[in-house]
């Protein structure tokens, strides 16, 4: 029997408006940022798979994101189908990023931001100088969504509907990696990674598939930013959609699922609203990095979460305290025995 | 067979020699204890056991396989396991959950990523008998953030303990406990049955006296006095180390 | 033949300039262990400061210098009331860093516009010199030389001086540099400052070299990366090796593989990577 917690409720009121988003939204012009919302989050989940899961900052996941769609659209442009387009697409961001992990992981911590950062810039600079290859600036149009199972792509409802689709898959799947034995490794080689070898893990290897899994989903993502545009350029491999996307993570917050959702939606908003007043956005873009990283590094979603705790402590009295949900976001930190006694050892015969 | 040996160990760092020329034989089941003052070499030879730490010569044996080049975690699967002289748990995690990441080290299910690891049941239970080895099994769903440090010390053996290892490493579990806890923790670790071989880290004599059958004294990396408790006590050298020359 | 000697000369000239940048980031990731994602912007805002400068009919090292000190007290007013407070932590202080780059770019375009700017070589450095029957342009020769004595400068400063010293010890060990009566936190303004200073008389050098342009930050960047990466972190020589050793590759490897200029910069790091991790003189990067 399925006990109905608030979390529960929240999530299914949420998948009914999304599901049921363009009729409520009326305006195509919104249904596309909800898509544009939508496949966003699918690279912010991913990288959030390595910033808040695997411990590990990325500055290289628009390389991985453009790789898939690059590849796309140069196939298309050959000739190919979609479907074959699709999957040459995924499997050649899928050995880059293999590339790309084996090269990463080198090092760790900052080292690791690094060499992601130099390979993202890397990638950048084939995508604009290998102009025989990319057609450089100019980017690349493709003349068509693809129509899965026959049906079009092209209004913008429809294509709602199947990023949408894309989007619950990935988040389903991030779910289960999460709550699986080896989503639970993976957290542990970000807390404790000398610890985690000494008890058996294979830490180089855990974090190795971690990356691959995040560079897949980031590819799905790319495919959805090319099909949305139909056009892909350089100037989405460039610094900046890197930091979007780990901007989308970390304002949502890492480390719990819905904090990049929320990130994504954050940006994505900002970025159509601001772009129509100013054509500074990157300048406001590094505004709210600073303002976000020296005022609330925990990202809004746990800092909320925080303070709803604190306002139901309040309100119902004596915490019951939640120790059984494996909760993403920290515990706070109380001082050693506080308030908990010394827990008896069984009694022994003599 | 020994359950653990260690020959001709040698480790430098740059100029400093944290181990020179360790020899170091212990038999299946013994209680050993190491002790020396502080800065003699006894953390550095548990990490080159374990294989944190790469010996610049010598050899490790471990129930008579060589395991001086295997990597570390592949010690932890031949049944060595540590305690850490710091606490190192996993924080933002029950206690629980630290223990089913003992246990979780060893099992091919470490790699499932479809499952959930709450409908575990099995590994849920193993790790709940391994708190209820340490007395902790009632608090099992609390956050580690919020227990004391005398019951995170009994996290730590649970999950060496966990791990069922045949060699288990004990880095100074009794630092920083009163004496309640001390003399709890004693108990824990006297119960620990003969299948298992301890060797043990410790400064606070009272304690550690009792559990040990055998006692090596290291100071600037290399043994100066090994024997029983009672040779070593009335060892010369000893005074020598502790009160100085 | 003319070629290549042309290509090696400016490839040596690239490589003075590589110095120039790198040669700070090395020395704040070091001391501060934080690799500055807006040192490009230093470089790059520094050029147009400079070149400004000029265009009022500044003297060619006035310009040089001057911005190097504007921009040494900018970066020093975004350590000490920024970055300090998020000290100790990592990756915050390079996310800011980040976001300043963001701003610092836009700023630019807006204060420059979007054209490329590219002052004409100051006339007493212009002509070419004769060595050995071989004519080299003057200026690219006195941005080697500029360069040169700078990483002279440099080792003595860090290698002779009790600021050097200071600094050599908070590089090794911070706490331990604090319990011993260093004041590191100021040693961070400084060579954070320094390297700001670095990379702006960097850019002024290379303006007549490479012009300023949008975008110039994010090109600078990523090679100082790679010149750090290959080098090893907070060796002086490492950055001046790595430096020497991009300047050709970049420059030959445009001229023979246009297209592929960037993954010929991708080879030496991915080999260092593989073989070498830690560089070719620093220490590992953790």
């Amino acid at each position: 029997m399925i006990r109905l917690a608030p979390r529960h409720l929240a999530v299914a009121a949420a998948l009914a408006l999304l599901l049921t988003l363009p009729a409520w939204v009326g305006n195509s012009y919104y249904v596309n940022i909800a898509s544009q919302i939508l496949l966003w989050a699918v690279l912010a989940l991913a990288l959030n798979v390595l910033v808040g899961y695997a411990g590990l900052v990325s500055l290289g996941h628009a390389g991985l994101f453009a790789m898939a769609g690059y590849t796309a659209a140069l196939l298309i442009g050959a000739g190919h189908g979609h479907l074959a387009a699709d999957a040459a697409a995924l499997a050649v961001t899928l050995a880059t990023t293999a590339v790309f992990a084996v090269l990463a992981l080198r090092a760790t911590g900052i080292g690791f931001l690094m060499i992601t950062l130099a390979i993202g810039q890397i990638l950048w600079g084939i995508a604009y100088r290998w102009a025989s290859l990319t057609n450089g600036d100019n980017g690349i149009n493709v003349g068509s969504r693809p129509a899965p199972f026959g049906l079009s792509l092209a209004g913008a409802g429809a294509f709602y509907y199947a990023t949408l689709v894309v989007f619950l898959l990935a988040v389903a799947s991030m779910a289960m990696l999460v709550r699986s034995p080896f989503g639970a490794s993976l957290a542990g080689t970000r807390d404790q990674p000398r610890r985690m070898t000494a008890l058996g893990y294979n830490v180089w290897l855990i974090r190795f598939l971690a990356i691959l899994f995040s560079g897949l989903w980031s590819g799905v993502a790319g495919l959805l930013f090319l099909y949305y545009n139909q056009f892909i350029s350089p100037q989405v491999v460039a610094l900046t959609t890197s930091a979007e996307a780990l901007l989308m993570v970390i304002s949502g917050g890492s480390g719990t699922l819905l904090g990049p959702i929320f990130g994504a939606a954050i940006v994505v908003i900002m970025k159509n609203v601001v772009s129509a007043y100013v054509e500074r956005w990157n300048l406001v873009l590094g505004l709210i990095f600073i303002l976000i990283i020296s005022f609330m590094p925990e990202g809004l979603v746990p800092g909320s979460a925080r303070l709803w705790r604190a306002a139901r402590q309040r309100l119902i009295g004596e915490a019951r305290r939640d120790g059984a949900s494996r909760a993403p976001s920290r515990a706070p930190a109380e001082p050693a025995g506080a308030r908990t006694p010394l827990a008896p050892l069984p009694e022994r015969g003599p | 067979m020994s359950a653990l040996a260690v020959a001709g160990l040698d480790k430098s760092f740059g100029g400093l020699r944290v181990a020179s020329n360790v020899n170091l034989s212990v038999e299946p089941g013994e209680r050993r204890l190491v002790i020396g003052p502080n800065g003699a070499g006894k953390t550095t030879l548990f990490n080159l056991i374990t294989g944190e730490l790469a010996p610049d010569r010598g050899t490790i044996t471990l129930n008579g396989r060589d395991i001086t080049r295997a990597p570390s975690r592949r010690r932890a699967h031949m049944g060595l396991a540590r305690t850490y002289q710091i606490i190192t748990l996993f924080p933002r995690d029950t206690i629980l959950h630290n223990v089913m990441l003992a246990l979780l080290g060893l099992s091919p299910l470490r790699w499932n990523a479809l499952v959930p690891l709450a409908g575990q049941h099995q590994l849920a239970e193993r790790a709940r008998a391994a708190l209820a080895r340490v007395g902790l099994d009632s608090i099992a769903e609390r956050p580690l953030a919020q227990t004391s440090y005398g019951e995170r010390r009994r996290v730590e053996i649970a999950m060496a303990l966990a791990q069922e290892p045949k060699v288990l490493l004990l880095d100074e579990p009794f630092a920083g406990l009163s004496i309640d806890e001390r003399r709890d923790i004693q108990r824990l670790l006297a119960d620990i049955p003969r299948e298992v071989t301890m060797v043990m880290i410790e400064h606070n004599m009272d304690v550690a006296l009792e559990l040990a059958d055998r006692i090596t004294l290291l100071h600037f990396g290399e043994v100066i006095v090994e024997g029983t408790r009672a040779e070593v006590v009335a060892d010369q050298r000893t005074r020598e180390v502790y009160l100085g020359s | 033949m003319s070629l290549w000697l042309t290509l090696a000369v400016n490839s040596i000239a690239l490589g003075g300039l590589l110095f120039l940048l790198s040669s700070g980031f090395s020395l704040i990731f070091g001391l501060m262990r934080i690799p500055n994602l807006m040192h490009g912007s230093f470089f790059m805002l520094g050029a147009y400061l400079g070149v400004t400068l000029l265009w009022q009919g500044v003297n060619f090292w006035l310009a040089a210098l001057a911005s190097a000190a504007a921009m040494a007290v900018i970066g020093g007013l975004i350590e000490r009331f920024l970055l300090r407070r998020l000290e100790g932590q990592v990756l915050p202080q390079v996310l800011l860093t980040l976001g300043f780059a963001f701003i610092v770019g836009d700023v630019c375009l807006m204060l420059w516009t979007g054209d490329p700017w590219q002052p004409a070589t100051p006339d007493h450095l212009r002509g070419v010199v004769q060595v050995a029957g071989l004519y080299f342009p003057l200026f690219r020769l006195v941005i080697v030389m500029v360069a040169v004595a700078i990483a002279a400068a440099l080792w003595l400063l860090v290698d002779w001086t009790r600021l050097g010293a200071m600094i050599r010890a908070g590089v090794d060990d911070a706490p331990i540099a604090r319990v011993v009566g260093i004041k590191v936190s100021q040693l961070f303004t400084l060579v954070f400052a320094l390297g700001a200073a670095l990379a702006a008389f960097g850019g002024v050098m290379g303006a007549p070299y490479l012009s300023v342009y949008p975008g110039l930050d994010f090109e600078m960047l990523p090679l100082a990366l790679i010149v750090v990466i290959l080098g090893g972190i907070g060796s002086l020589l490492g950055a001046l090796v790595g430096s020497f050793l991009i300047g050709f590759l970049y420059n030959f490897g445009q001229a023979m593989f246009p297209d592929l200029a960037y993954v010929i910069l991708f080879l030496p790091m991915l080999l260092i990577l593989v073989l070498r991790p830690q560089g070719l003189f620093g220490r590992v990067v953790s």
